[in-house]
């Protein structure tokens, strides 16, 4: 295999880093510094990601809707969202008199961790990745899936009969939908024999797992949008939070800055379904080549992994936005019936059927090796 | 530098957050006590009783139901890594494993546990 000229690859600045730091402290305090490191960028990355989604939300929402949009402060009022972060940190956190208080004070910080946790197990680009264990897709799952403890807790401690049916419907919704997210990651993992995100990535370098299972995989990929978009109170499984039968749902005793964990949370855990759906299903941050074909990978490696990456997931996001304003909101009873009824059992056949395919190699890269490599 | 320490890592990124964050809108925000501001978010009313009371126990039958698959997608994804070295011997010995659970599902089905029966008396 040819190496490819990667002129705007972060590999060789991280390279460098990490061999200063090993070359001018000891390494027990390189590791740490090390540590500290990742951590910050994690946090500044965390941040500027809910930002430009705020933003970008509230545009695209505007658009759907003939509407203009932020566009006040700065051009085209792309620091609206700064604005409205300082906003909210300089808010008033009311003291609500019948709460739990401890489990009313612990609730924001489930939640947060839970998608800091699951947002530093994703690769974004080549060797750009904080966590990248060999159970990664179970880490994911497993990690993503405390927050709904913090929103349970939230819905309970804040004492308030709205916020207590918000977060009984998202429990039952969330962990309903969960089970859908878990199996069609699980048809993924049997297409490509490994649950590390950078196997994956390489197991798809010249044909997508979308196409590479073509029916099942095609059909997990519908049933774990779907189910993304319901694990992340969105779009027309926003019910949790209806805002006109239940003001907030779990977060109406919530104010200022508390408030703002949730909604940041809420915006994360949107990215990171659709980061998840980019990495497992499109191929991660792998640029689109074909096997043989040389010049054309040179030219596709010219644009960096992470650019590849933040395409894919923008493009997702997009199609969240899109079903969002394009359908009216469930009620309750058919949210569980479409879980329960038809992706589950749809999903256990889907998973059956994706073993057999995989066994009797009639996936595209054992039907045709020559076109796709192996 | 191992992966497990990254997560350490990762996690106290996540907990600083929230520290942080917290503490300094508790620094900069504005504070003023008022007994009416405390009181619950309920359609301007005061209050009817609690809010920790009983709930519809169909919430609880799914959360049951949950646990159930929750668990079989502990013992899947294992078998769904290696199934292509298992070969048809891991296609068979999954399948009957898959059989049962969906029996339990099936059970719940007829049982009219998935029915979302209305509370109020017709």
């Amino acid at each position: 295999m040819l190496i490819y000229s990667q002129p705007l690859e972060l590999t060789k600045l991280l390279a460098a880093v990490d061999s200063f730091l090993q070359g001018n402290l000891t390494p027990g305090w390189a590791v740490l510094v090390k540590g500290i490191l990742v951590g910050i960028l994690i946090l500044v990355v965390y941040a500027l990601i809910a930002l430009a989604l705020i933003y970008i939300e509230r545009k695209v929402a505007a658009f759907f809707q003939a509407r203009l949009g932020p566009n006040r402060l700065g051009k085209y009022g792309v620091i609206q969202s700064l604005a409205d972060m300082i906003k909210i940190l300089i808010k008033e956190i009311i003291h609500i008199n019948k709460a739990d208080k401890l489990l009313f004070f612990v609730a924001p910080l489930f939640v947060i961790v839970a998608s800091v946790l699951a947002f530093g197990a994703l690769p974004f680009g080549m060797n750009l990745h904080a966590l990248d264990f060999n159970i990664g897709v179970f880490y994911l799952l497993a990690v993503s899936s405390l927050g709904i403890i913090g929103i349970l807790l939230a819905g309970w401690s804040s004492n308030n009969k709205y916020s207590m049916i918000g977060a009984m419907r998202s429990g039952a919704q969330f962990i309903s939908y969960e089970l859908s997210a878990g199996f069609s990651l699980m048809t993924i993992v049997v297409l490509s024999g490994s649950m590390q995100f950078s196997e994956i990535i390489e197991g798809q370098r010249y044909c997508w797992n979308l196409f590479n299972g073509h029916l099942p995989a095609i059909i997990a990929f519908v049933i774990y949008l779907i189910s993304g978009h319901a694990e992340t109170n969105r779009g027309p499984f926003d019910l949790p939070e209806a805002e006109s039968e239940l003001t907030a749902g779990y977060h109406t005793e919530y104010s200022g800055l508390q408030f703002g964990f949730f909604y940041l949370s809420e915006y994360l855990n949107m990215f990171i379904v659709a980061a998840v759906a980019t990495t497992v299903f499109l191929g991660g941050w792998m640029p689109v080549q074909i096997n043989g074909w040389e010049s054309f990978n040179q030219a596709m490696w010219y644009i960096p992994s992470w650019a590849w990456f933040f395409g894919k997931a923008g493009l997702m996001m997009f199609l969240s936005l899109w079903v969002r304003w394009s359908f009216p909101r469930l009620r309750i009873d058919l949210l569980l019936n479409l879980e329960w009824k038809y992706l589950l059992p749809i999903n256990l056949v889907n998973l059956l059927v994706m073993v057999v395919v995989v066994l009797s190699g009639f996936t595209l890269t054992d039907l045709f090796p020559a076109l796709f490599g192996k | 530098m191992t992966d497990s320490s990254f997560f350490l890592v990762v996690l106290l990124a996540g907990i600083t957050l929230v520290a942080v964050g917290l503490g300094a809108a508790l620094l900069i925000s504005p504070r003023s006590v008022n007994f009416q501001k405390g009181e619950p978010y309920e359609c301007g009313l005061p209050t009817h009783g609690t809010s920790w009371m009983q709930f519809r126990v169909g919430y609880y039958l799914y959360a049951i139901l949950f646990l159930m698959f929750d668990v079989e997608i502990i013992f899947l994804y294992p078998w769904a890594t290696i199934v292509r070295s298992l070969g048809i011997t891991g296609l068979v010995s999954i399948l009957m494993f898959i059989v049962i659970l969906s029996l339990g599902l099936a059970y719940a089905w007829k049982k009219g546990v998935l029915e979302w029966k209305s509370t109020t008396s017709k």
